[in-house]
């Protein structure tokens, strides 16, 4: 395709040009047509705006299926696929109460194709929630938050907690009895504090509870401003936070180095195939970046050695998770219907009032104490996690599974520990009551500081420091103490989940609950 | 910013801000005290300033034919009316534990939510609830009683008509 010979007439170029334009439009869109070797490949992913996001040739550590799982782009395409579906959604739902319940009703009964893509919308969201918990267990059992990948374990967190968010502000849009009363013991629990600041006689003058709720609802009780509220969060403010954070989030994976990998990744993965030479040709990039960066940049000093290309081994990968997540979403979908209850009825609760599953676990501490289970437990959980990268710096296990002094044989008897202490004080709790049963009397803040979930943390604290102690490490604390939250997390949820009937009663199983 | 004096002006002898530089950042500063000043007053606007819910207040007609001691919950309301030898009393059933709404039985109140139990005068007997149920104020009007679901009033106190 080169410039045509002046002799041809003009409106022989013209048609030739005519002819060649959709050949000539994709490679103008490819910038130098179709990449067919290394290089051209190499170049092609540093110079596309969505792919460049990838380094150019990628460590084969990353690419074993055991560094990542690939679980955080599976939570990042189960996002992409709440976000079309929810647009899609968006174009039938009305937030406005009553009506929003209607329009659901629509959307599932009525619209062509409405209640495939509800469904949709429902299941990659809580594809969305598990994929977001065993990446972080992924990144903290592999210390992947380690210098210096500090920074985005927090941007991690946020990442969390923006997930938790948008499913809870999602909740009440159907306006449905389970809708109303989760939200209201949602908002209730936001004003819980007041069971602290009422026992000490301070709501008066410092209510940080009341404001809590009054922020999130807009009123003082579940209504159109509430609707509107959560609708507004759940559709643009969250989902554009996320989209900040998760494009800090990939940023800084780039810029922090790449995937974990342990400093000794090279000689433990098996020789390099011979099918696939290094470099075809030599390399036209040069790592000079002389005063742009701070430090050692990634590919700085290591070179090349150990990589492939992105495009296409890492690429294919992506693709694979990808095409796993759209069919896990798909496949639940089209066996599992989005819940829909009657129109929701202020004057009664819904029984039992359940949350969404992964805040079941919260709900069954809330059964003992407002405050504690929903606001002060939660908050040290967070915190904790937020601290384990300041406080771990050492070095020992990094990139590794359960890397650390201690290592998997610590992992499991923490696993043992805490299971048994949650099942322990569970059962306990649910077999002889708690503190109020045996003494009616007792001073509210008495159990506010003294209930099941406060003791569990504090039992776990203590193991943990114990084995800060025994194996004098961080890592070998924070092994122990992130394992017996993931058991207390996991029973605690099964239990809110399974074994709770109405009036929070437990039941060894539905089929046990009473007739009404 | 250098100003072209015809005096070129001595190291020892530093240049003061120029006119030019103190307009620009002067007003660089106000726009800042501007905007900080803007932003910091938009701050309530997630606050409401009048909550949009139904009047607390409401009127009522206890029937003539209710027991003494059992509970009368007006349709839409969140309150049980009882009436006695003492006189006529309203409880809130808003459970004080997380906010659903406790069922009036023989002995006293349930939630179905987490389990908690009332005693027939309100106060806790087991559960999460880590208060009593309010009680509420019940002016007495000719047949009908006015109910303030926002006057929290001593447990007890009843009115007689």
């Amino acid at each position: 395709m080169t410039t045509m010979a002046p002799e041809k007439s003009p409106l022989r170029t013209f048609l030739h040009n005519l002819v060649r334009s959709p050949w000539r439009v994709r490679d103008a869109a490819l910038r130098g047509g179709m990449p067919t070797t290394d290089r051209t490949r190499s170049n092609f992913v540093f110079g596309n705006v969505f792919l460049h996001l990838h380094s150019v040739r990628t460590h084969r550590w990353s690419l074993r299926w055991s560094t990542t799982w690939g679980l955080g782009l599976a939570a990042m395409a189960a996002f992409l696929i709440a976000l079309v579906s929810g647009v899609l959604l968006m174009f039938y739902y009305k937030p406005y109460p009553d009506v929003a319940y209607d329009s659901i009703k629509d959307i599932h009964f009525v619209v062509p194709t409405g209640r495939f893509i509800r469904n949709i919308h429902r299941w990659s969201a809580n594809v969305m929630v598990v994929a977001v918990l065993l990446h972080m267990a992924r990144a903290f059992y592999t210390a992947a938050y380690r210098k210096p990948r500090e920074f985005n374990w927090l941007i991690g967190m946020g990442l969390l907690v923006v997930t938790l968010g948008l499913s809870f502000t999602g909740y009440l849009l159907p306006w449905d009895q389970l809708a109303y009363w989760a939200i209201t013991i949602g908002a209730n629990i936001a004003q819980s504090p007041r069971e602290v600041t009422d026992a000490v006689g301070i709501t008066q003058t410092f209510d940080p509870g009341g404001l809590q709720r009054e922020l999130l609802l807009g009123s003082d009780i579940v209504g159109e401003e509430s609707l509107i509220r959560f609708y507004v969060l759940h559709v643009i403010l969250l989902p554009l936070a996320l989209a900040a954070l998760l494009a800090v989030h990939f940023w800084r994976i780039r810029k922090d180095g790449g995937m974990t990998r342990p400093s000794d990744a090279d000689r433990r993965l098996a020789p390099r195939p011979d099918l696939y030479p290094v470099f075809t040709e030599d390399p036209q990039k040069t790592y000079q970046l002389a005063a742009i960066v701070k430090g050692t940049s990634p590919a700085v000093g290591r070179g090349p050695e150990n990589t492939v290309p992105s495009m296409p081994h890492l690429f294919y990968a992506e693709l694979g998770v990808l095409m796993i997540t759209v069919l896990v979403c798909l496949a639940l979908s089209m066996v599992s219907d989005a819940p829909l209850k009657e129109l929701a009825n202020p004057g009664v609760p819904e029984n039992p009032a359940k949350a969404p599953w992964y805040f079941l676990g919260l709900q069954e501490l809330v059964a003992y104490s407002a405050f504690m289970g929903g606001v002060g437990i939660p908050m040290i959980v967070v915190i904790g996690l937020g601290l384990i990268p300041f406080l771990d710096r050492e070095e020992a296990g990094t990139g590794v599974w359960f890397g650390g002094p201690g290592g998997l044989r610590l992992v499991a008897g923490a696993a043992v520990f805490g299971l048994v202490s949650v099942l322990a004080i569970e059962a306990f709790a649910i077999r002889f009551g708690w503190l109020r049963e045996w003494f009616p009397d007792i001073p509210q803040l008495v159990i506010t500081a003294v209930n099941p979930g406060t003791l569990l943390a504090a039992i776990y604290a203590a193991y943990s420091l114990w084995i800060v102690k025994r194996h004098a490490s961080a890592r070998a604390g924070a092994l122990a103490l992130f394992t017996c939250f993931l058991c207390g997390f996991v029973v605690l949820t099964v239990i809110g989940t399974h074994f709770r009937g109405p009036n929070w009663t437990f039941y060894w199983s539905p089929a046990d609950w009473p007739r009404h | 910013m250098t100003p072209t004096t015809a005096q070129p002006r001595s190291r020892l002898d530093p240049e003061p801000v120029a006119r030019r530089d103190f307009l620009g950042i002067a007003s660089l500063l106000s726009f800042v005290a501007a905007i900080l000043f803007a932003g910091l007053g938009m701050l309530r606007l997630p606050k409401a300033a009048v909550l949009a819910s139904p009047s607390k207040k409401f009127s009522v007609a206890i029937p003539e034919s209710l027991p003494a001691g059992e509970a009368f919950v007006p349709s839409g309301r969140s309150v049980a009316v009882f009436r006695d030898q003492e006189g006529v009393y309203a409880v809130s059933l808003i459970c004080t534990h997380l906010g659903c709404i406790v069922k009036p039985g023989q002995t006293g109140f349930e939630c179905p939510c987490h389990g908690s139990q009332f005693a027939a005068d309100g106060s806790v007997l087991r559960g999460p609830a880590p208060k009593a149920l309010p009680w509420l104020r019940v002016t007495v009007r000719g047949s009908e009683c006015v109910v303030d679901e926002s006057a929290i009033i001593p447990a007890g106190t009843k009115v007689s008509a």
